[in-house]
């Protein structure tokens, strides 16, 4: 019984070293599964992963539209105090006042890439975008206003 | 053909030819002694490269890729950055032990050199003594670990070195074992005669199943004695921060780093030379032509190839294995492989006075 035990320990020892053993064999023998990305030589077809999160942006479609109300979620949500909205009062065709984004400020050099702004907007205004070479001789130039000069937001966003 | 043999006759004729014997032999002592220290960076370098190499690949990784092709000279700069360094001695160390440790370890290393027959006819020094001679001196360089350890006043440093000598002094045993098992078969204790019987095959062809078992145990036991992962629990970087060399840096760090390296390459060497037949080519017994054939290729090609290939090996084990606890460590040493390369060696000596071996 006692010698059964000893053999059979001996032998499913060795079966588990083999296997760990043939696995590393594989990849030592398989080039093409080696993962790393040789960055600066690679970076004409560089394929970052879609959740790879680089900067804040916010996108515009071609009529210089975005989804933004300006409702500053973003903003209470950033545990950074990245983000910095200012907003203006639009006088609608009624005469009504209305609440806009007038300058959406991003601080891409105090922005931690945690995405809480992008979960917290309630109309998907905003999203990670997976550019990183942000290196710039002036840190105000990271300093960014996301929405474009000129562009409002998209009818029919607000109802 | 290219062979070593025919370069050191050269150089031992030359040297006669043009000098006393007395001063053509101190000649050669120096040639000797730049040899081997010349061999010892060769392998440092080219061994730390090949295994940063071949662990980057296992992990799906590339390794050194910037310097030289394929990051060749990665570790020659490594070394640049390492002579460079300050030698720092720490307030509370015992200076003398401190400062002669590495060396003690490197010494070590360098004296088991001597009796490896590195190609047919070209050894330092073939004593009738070689494989004890090997064995005594390696257990050696335990007493530099300890050294280190002990003098460095660290608590991380002491613990390692304790490790490392309560792991050295017991896979010796079973280090031994194996290789009697290979010197019942043999009969002597000589390398070049060990190697010569290996003429008409590989003992561990001819020896059958209990020299495949003493193979494996000697693998595994060697690993252990070079302090390599999975036995790696001297050094236990997570957890002792290296262990006994902790304290050390500069090139007295590089001292120690080397002698691991070239500590492997030994073991691996005399694995090849008691297992795998040394540089004698691969012969299967009265096959003429055949052997003929593989004798074209020179010696010291077979015994390199063949070194290479079980430092490859023991580089594949460390990284793939996870790392021993210390009681799992002695279990494994006196519950498992002592026992049986104990049995295994009377076995083979009852094969060995029955002849049941080819
Ligand atoms: S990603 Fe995080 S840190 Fe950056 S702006 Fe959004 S909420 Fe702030
Ligand atoms: S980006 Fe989204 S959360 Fe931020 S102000 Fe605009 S709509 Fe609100």
């Amino acid at each position: 019984m006692f010698l059964k035990e000893y053999f059979l320990d001996i032998y499913k020892a060795t079966k588990s070293l083999l296997t760990g053993m043939k696995l590393t064999g594989y990849y030592f023998t398989h080039h093409k599964e080696i993962l790393t990305e040789e960055y600066p030589e690679n970076r004409k077809n560089l394929q970052l992963a879609e959740r790879f999160r680089g900067e804040v942006i916010m996108p515009h479609d071609a009529n210089n539209e975005h989804t933004c109300t300006g409702c500053s979620s973003c903003e209470i949500a950033c545990p950074n105090g990245s983000i910095k909205i200012i907003s203006k009062f639009d006088i609608t065709p009624e005469g009504k006042k209305k609440k806009a984004i007038d300058q959406h400020i991003y601080h891409l050099e105090l922005c931690t890439m945690c995405g809480l702004c992008v979960e917290a907007c309630p109309t998907d205004a905003i999203k990670m975008a997976n550019t990183f070479e942000h290196s710039v001789f002036n840190r105000n130039h990271l300093i960014k206003r996301l929405n474009k000069p000129g562009s409002k937001i998209r009818e029919g966003i607000e109802e | 053909m290219f062979s070593l043999e025919g370069i050191t006759n050269f150089i031992h004729e030359w040297l006669n030819s043009h000098l006393s014997a007395i001063f053509a032999l101190l000649a050669e002592f120096v040639l000797v002694g730049v040899a081997a220290i010349g061999l010892f960076a060769f392998l440092g370098l080219v061994l730390v490269w090949m295994e940063r190499k071949v662990a980057a690949v296992m992990q799906l990784r590339l390794g050194p890729n910037r310097l030289g092709p394929k990051g060749i000279f990665q570790t020659s700069a490594d070394t640049l950055k390492l002579i460079m360094k300050e030698a720092l001695t720490p307030d509370n160390a015992d200076k003398l032990l401190f400062n002669l440790a590495p060396f003690v370890v490197i010494i070590v290393a360098m004296l088991i050199l001597a009796p490896i027959s590195f190609a047919k006819n070209f050894q330092i020094w073939d004593i009738n003594i070689g494989v004890l001679y090997v064995t005594a001196i390696s257990s050696l360089s335990v007493i530099g670990v300890l050294m280190a350890g002990w003098s460095s006043g660290n608590k991380y440093s002491l613990l390692g070195a304790m490790r490392s000598g309560a792991q050295i002094v017991s896979y010796e045993l079973s280090a031994g074992l194996s290789i009697l098992t290979i010197i019942v078969l043999t009969g002597s204790l000589k390398i070049s005669d060990i190697v010569a019987s290996q003429e008409n095959g590989w003992w561990i062809f001819k020896g059958h199943i209990p020299a495949i078992i003493a193979f494996v145990i000697f693998i595994i036991a060697s690993t252990a004695e070079t302090n390599r992962a999975p036995f790696d629990l001297a050094e236990a970087e997570s957890e002792l921060t290296a262990g006994f060399h902790t304290e050390y840096g500069g090139m007295k760090f590089a001292l120690f780093f080397l002698a691991e390296y070239i500590n492997i390459f030994i073991v691996c060497a005399i694995g090849a030379t008691l297992f795998l037949g040394g540089w004698m080519p691969f012969h299967i017994g009265h096959w003429v032509a055949f052997n003929h054939i593989m004798d074209y290729i020179p010696s010291s090609f077979w015994f390199f190839g063949k070194t290479g290939f079980l430092i490859f090996l023991i580089m594949w084990f460390r990284w793939t294995f996870p790392r021993l606890r210390i009681d799992q460590l002695l279990n494994l040493e006196w519950k498992y492989l002592l026992p049986i390369s104990m049995f295994n060696l009377l076995l083979m000596s009852v094969m060995a006075i029955m002849g049941w071996y080819f």
